[in-house]
């Protein structure tokens, strides 16, 4: 909202007949004044904290502060056209790339303080005293004219202005810039490209490799024993009702967190035999009228084989045609 | 150099005239804007939730309110209420500022979209827009490409994986896809003159834009689905890839924010795409002095529009699935920006030729026209050349593992007899009077 309104109020002078936004004195209008010495020490704090923030993601979101804020001072003084350029180009394209680069670092990466040249950081405040002395002379010994505006220049609107100088009196230098950038991406292409001395290995290719080295070639069955346990670490039953131990998660394994196949695959057994699934753990003579269940934790035991479904569903009163066999039987007629 | 920028018309920076605004008129504009985007999403949602229940063959939601219209305000409450997390892994400045870079930077697009001509407000006569300057859209794509900081930050500070590798993915997205956008919209710049929007809406009055620049319309419109992660482009969010991308650490108000700036994006690319493309808010078919044309009628042709823009987006939604990220890079910068070059230097070339010759739009739309039509002409008299086609491999061994895969007969290959086929052979070798089982051949 309060972009919003700074907006408006930026835009106000261009909405008018684009009066200047210098008064007639040469002076700044008050307005400008105001947005000025709101946004300046923003910048200069912002400028501040890329130099010492401690995480490289901070610095560069300090220097899209100070773009963007530039970018509002450059609208108040009637350059529209360089003021949105600004945030477009550098704050939506340049700074995203610099992110883009600086997120992969990391979210608690902190810089390397370590010198990788050796007198690297005197040699750095040398240099920037010598840039601070060369600064501070020229910038005191100039002296300026009197403020003319933009009001003049801007006279068929800020855009063409911008057209006529850029592709009119500079369009020399504006092409051999284009020309520079145009060779500086190509070189980056070039010097970045590898020749491929292999065949790409896509998609297709990974998939062809793994099953010609005998990977499972369908997905592999989910864990849990459906109808009766759905956790993550017990492996589910084949169709002969044997545990398969590849269902249960690669972690779980690892970490020895399966829980007992063979023990399960018992549980069924007790159950398919007409008892109850956790007989085992009452004491032995008093339900003990069918076949002993085998020993929980040993896979050899439990009973391998088809379970007799018809014995099951009897057990339970609902007496049908069992259709398995005949179904099956069926389908082996028709292939 | 001044036939160059000559454009058809006085050269004047904006159409629309603001002189009469005062302070109440630009708030009471920017308040309507805000009111007008905030029912928008919430209709928005309800919206899409019934079009695309419609398209799948179910009610939708129809509980809360007449036809479930308060459903979204419902849902909104819901999050308002909800507990708002902030995980321990985040970097807590940049994680709160993020949702509100989202949402601020897409409230600032409805500034400059014109709903209508000049209309009289409480005695002031003043055009129905915010404001407008010389280069009003490149100040959309501004406010876009900064809104877009709201997603990247937002992923990067969860200091998570997931919300990570959405927040790269959007960077890259938004890189490529502005692009094809930004250069799709220079050819309306070309033929307008002009980047401010009422200027466009003006240049409009005999053709909307979207007819002699059908290529960069529809580069737009798949540029406008790619910058607003919509599906099939939704891949910073890709829920079966990603939970739900950059948004996974963000609860309660924080991810209404997001869901907020999405929805308010829509409607601001599609707004644009009106604006810039299908004459804004002016009525086809009707002559431009008509009263329908003139004070408030004009909004409602606008919100048509944009609604029916609105629509194109659910339907895009309700029937297209999610594109593979290589194959979604692919796209942009292998076929939409090299076509959104092409296009611009073609208009160029047009635009050019028009003003240093002065020939008629009308003669030289002809005389390309022409040259196309004669190189089709010649296309055809150059004859095929012919594909040889190889003689189709006799059929050899069946083998059950070709290439490592469980594979069925190819045509003329014999199948081995199953086991029981194998048996009956075997028995009616013992026994020579039951007939021999014969082979089937596959694919006859």
């Amino acid at each position: 909202m309060s972009a919003l309104l700074g907006h408006a109020l930026a835009a106000a002078p261009l909405a008018a007949p684009l009066p200047a936004s210098l008064t007639t004195d040469g002076m700044a209008t008050t307005a400008e004044a105001v947005l000025f010495w709101v946004l300046a020490p923003i910048m200069v704090l912002a400028a501040l904290s890329l130099l010492f923030a401690r995480k490289a993601v901070h610095a560069a979101l300090a220097v899209v502060l100070v773009m963007i804020s530039l970018a509002f001072l450059y609208v108040a003084q009637d350059a529209v056209f360089l003021g949105v350029v600004q945030v477009v180009v550098y704050t939506g394209a340049v700074m995203m790339l610099f992110l883009f680069v600086l997120m992969l670092v990391g979210v608690d990466a902190s810089d390397s303080l370590v010198e990788t040249i050796r007198g690297q950081r005197w040699i750095g405040v040398l240099a920037g005293l010598g840039l601070g002395v060369v600064l501070a002379g020229v910038v005191g010994r100039a002296t300026y004219g009197p403020a003319r505006g933009l009001a003049e220049a801007n006279e068929a609107s800020n855009p063409v202005a911008i057209a006529h100088v850029v592709f009119g009196e500079y369009v020399l230098a504006f092409e051999v810039v284009g020309a520079l950038l145009v060779t500086a991406a190509l070189g980056a292409l070039v010097y970045t490209h590898r020749t491929r001395l292999t065949p790409r290995v896509g998609q297709k290719e990974r998939a062809d490799a793994r099953v010609a080295a005998g990977a499972h070639p369908v997905s592999l069955p989910a864990p849990g024993v459906y109808a009766r346990h759905n956790a993550m670490d017990v492996p589910a039953l084949d169709p002969q009702g044997r545990p398969i131990e590849d269902s249960v998660p690669r972690v779980l394994r690892v970490r020895g967190q399966e829980a007992d196949a063979a023990e399960f695959a018992a549980r069924i057994e007790r159950v398919l035999s007409g008892r109850a699934a956790d007989d085992r753990l009452v004491p032995g003579p008093s339900t003990g009228d069918g076949p002993t269940p085998p020993p929980a934790a040993d896979p050899d035991g439990a009973r391998v084989g088809v379970p007799d479904v018809d014995a099951a569903v009897s057990d339970t009163g609902q007496d049908g045609p069992s259709t398995g066999p005949r179904g099956v039987a069926g389908q082996e007629d028709r292939a | 150099m001044n036939l160059l920028f000559a454009v058809d018309g006085p050269v004047a920076p904006v159409t629309a005239d603001f002189s009469n605004d005062n302070f109440w008129i630009w708030l009471l504009k920017a308040v309507a804007i805000i009111v007008f985007l905030l029912t928008s999403v919430l209709f928005a949602i309800w919206f899409e939730r019934k079009v695309v229940a419609r398209m799948q063959v179910r009610p939708g939601p129809n509980v809360h309110g007449p036809f479930g219209l308060l459903q979204s305000l419902a849902d909104a409450m819901k999050l308002l209420f909800k507990e708002d997390v902030t995980v321990k892994a985040a970097d807590k400045l940049v994680y709160i500022v993020a949702p509100m870079i989202a949402v601020f930077c897409s409230l600032l697009t409805f500034a400059v979209i014109p709903f209508g001509p000049s209309v009289s407000m409480f005695g002031i006569v003043t055009p129905l827009q915010l404001t407008d300057f010389p280069v009003a859209v490149l100040y959309i794509l501004a406010c876009a490409s900064v809104g877009v900081y709201g997603i990247v930050l937002g992923g990067w500070s969860s200091g998570s994986t997931y919300p990570l590798l959405g927040a790269v993915r959007s960077t890259a997205q938004v890189i490529s896809y502005e692009l094809a956008m930004g250069l799709s919209l220079v050819s309306v710049f070309i033929l307008a003159g002009s980047m401010s929007t009422s200027q466009i809406v003006d240049s409009q009055t005999q053709v909307w834009w979207f007819l002699p620049l059908l290529p960069a319309f529809v580069l737009y419109v798949v540029s406008m689905v790619g910058e607003t992660n919509r599906l099939p482009f939704d891949l910073p969010e890709a829920e079966g890839e990603l939970v739900s991308g950059y948004m996974t650490e963000y609860s309660s108000m924080k991810f209404a924010w997001f869901f907020l700036a999405e929805y308010i994006n829509m409607l601001n690319v599609s707004a644009v795409a009106t604006t810039l493309f299908l004459g804004g808010w002016r009525a086809p078919f009707i002559p431009a002095d008509s009263f329908l044309q003139q004070g408030w009628w004009p909004v409602l042709w606008f919100l048509v529009k944009l609604w029916a823009l609105m629509f194109v987006f659910v339907w895009i939604r309700g029937s297209v699935l999610r594109f593979r990220y290589d194959q979604f890079m692919k796209l942009g910068w292998k076929v939409l920006i090299p076509a959104a070059l092409v296009w611009v230097v073609c208009v160029a070339v047009v635009q050019g030729v028009r003003q240093f010759s002065g020939l008629e739009l009308r003669t030289l739309l002809f005389v390309l026209a022409g040259v196309v039509l004669l190189g089709l002409v010649i296309s055809f008299l150059v004859p095929e050349r012919k594909k040889a086609v190889e003689p189709p491999e006799p059929p050899g061994e069946f083998d059950p593992f070709a290439g490592g895969y469980p594979v069925p007969p190819l045509p003329g290959q014999v199948l081995p007899p199953s086991p029981r086929k194998q048996r009956a052979a075997a028995q009616a070798a013992a026994t020579p009077d039951v007939p021999q089982v014969t082979q089937e051949v596959h694919g006859g």
